[in-house]
């Protein structure tokens, strides 16, 4: 199938038409996972957890693929990292047969093991059973067989020049770097995208044979080589779903756009107040609106605190591709609250109106039911929010 | 031999102690993950290495090769190092 065509994406693909279904919110944590089960009116939520108390689960997807199979990337603190899966919401879980993990070094190099899978993502509708994930350290590995066998995938783990951009774990994130944002194009299943914390955005169109970066145009910290993909800090990658050439992006420089086949990024982040910034970490697009989408801004002056600008936490929304942006904080606390929200903890339901849904790095579970216009603590007192992601199931 | 199983890896054993065969350490996990398919990977790494936060004891001392040689009547201990909040 050809490349940045004006095709919108498979429904049953992406999700991105309202649904009947029911809601469900998929909570990773620090400490565990929770899955909220949402009435019809998005308004009460059942609770569902702990699952797998004391672990760290860093992400925990739905395959929209069968409606039914949830992976968890998981590690304990004292152990090594593992997936889970389960086909019955969380009732029972199977462990990995075959966990990620890098391939043996040659004799006399130091190889690299993997620390924890950090992202979890479907592939193409027209590849069931077959999902992504990205680690810390950085790597890709895939399996086909529905979470159960991984493999490292592509040439990215091993090419000489992908190890240089990716550097150490003196380079990265504190707890490590991360590939993230794995983004399989919903009409072609070999055109990938890909971020890593330390190294950039990249694409393949060739089934990940190989990748090129995908820079120009976006800033780095000042006296770096934009040039590098090294000193590139994406935070969020993410596609819009009803016109997936329409790529958006929150950076540690800001908040960029891209339309393909154009290869150079446009900066809108520049449009947002200037005493709120265009720094954070999540993304989400509208499922059925390109041109709509929502970031979590945090304060990223001085020491980079990492929390809401001035102890104000709101979601500032564009309805016009980055040109305006609005501020969201209806329901929100007004003053004295300073947490933040990290890149995989922010999402959108495919409802109408849209629901989204974030959790904080303080542990609580807010939603909006009306496109972010008011907002509604769901959940309190858990322990620190690594990810939620929303589906829609029919159980 | 007789093998001490921490509490975080009781999920895979369900039972603190264990037994596994092996004449060294490596064979010993081999086997342990025989019987308890996945519990090598939470102790060893893909490089061979055993992971940060795992001590193997062995007659009393701390066994940090994969190779060390294990008898068949002794016992081994795995510890688990508690880090972290």
């Amino acid at each position: 199938m050809a490349l940045y065509t004006e095709q919108a994406a498979p429904a049953a693909a992406t999700a991105a038409h309202a649904t009947a279904g029911r809601v469900l919110v998929l909570v990773a944590t620090r400490k565990g996972a929770w899955l909220y089960h949402g009435d019809a009116a998005r308004s009460a939520w059942r609770s569902d957890g702990p699952h797998f108390l004391g672990h760290v689960i860093s992400h925990l997807r739905l395959d929209p693929r069968d409606g039914r199979s949830l992976l968890a990337a998981a590690k304990t603190g004292h152990l090594g990292p593992t997936i889970f899966r389960s086909t019955d919401f969380g009732r029972n879980w199977q462990e990995a047969a075959k966990p990620p993990a890098f391939a043996p070094a040659a004799a006399g190099e130091q190889g690299r093991a993997v620390d924890h899978s950090f992202w979890l993502t479907p592939g193409n509708a027209s590849e069931p059973g077959t999902w992504y994930a990205g680690t810390s350290p950085q790597g890709l590995f895939r399996s086909e067989d529905g979470g159960i066998t991984w493999a490292p995938f592509s040439c990215l783990n091993d090419d000489l020049l992908y190890r240089k951009w990716m550097g150490t774990v003196q380079d990265g994130t504190p707890d490590g770097p991360k590939l993230h944002s794995i983004i399989v194009d919903p009409r072609d299943a070999a055109h990938l995208y890909i971020a890593m914390s330390g190294g950039g955005v990249h694409e393949s169109t060739d089934g990940g044979k190989s990748f090129q970066p995908l820079i120009d145009g976006l800033e780095v910290v000042e006296g770096f080589d934009r040039d590098d993909a090294s000193f590139h800090d994406p935070h969020c990658l993410r596609l819009a779903p009803s016109r997936p050439d329409r790529l958006y992006q929150q950076n540690h420089c800001g908040i960029y756009r891209l339309d393909r086949p154009a290869t150079t990024w446009r900066r809108i982040g520049r449009n947002m107040p200037a005493e709120v910034g265009d720094i954070g970490f999540p993304l989400v697009v509208h499922p059925r609106d390109a041109d709509c989408a929502w970031v979590f801004p945090m304060d990223g002056g001085t020491v980079w605190p990492r929390t809401s600008p001035g102890g104000k936490p709101a979601v500032y929304a564009t309805r016009d591709g980055g040109e305006t942006w609005e501020r969201l904080d209806a329901g929100l606390p007004p003053a004295e609250a300073w947490w933040t929200v990290k890149r995989q903890a922010m999402t959108a339901d495919a409802q109408d109106p849209v629901g989204l849904y974030f959790g904080t790095t303080s542990g609580e579970l807010w939603g909006s039911g009306d496109e972010g216009l008011s907002w509604h603590c769901i959940a309190r007192h858990l322990p620190e929010i690594y990810a939620v992601e929303a589906a829609e199931v029919t159980i | 031999m007789k093998v001490l199983v921490p509490s975080a890896l009781h999920t895979y054993t369900e039972s603190r102690w264990v037994e596994a065969e092996g004449a060294t350490l490596a064979e010993l996990l081999a086997d342990l993950d025989r019987r308890y398919p996945g519990i090598r990977f939470r102790m060893i790494d893909e490089q061979n290495r055993i992971r940060p936060h795992i001590r193997f004891f062995v007659g009393g001392s701390q066994a940090r090769d994969l190779a060390q040689a294990l008898n068949p009547n002794g016992e081994l201990l795995i510890v688990q190092a508690l880090s972290g909040g």
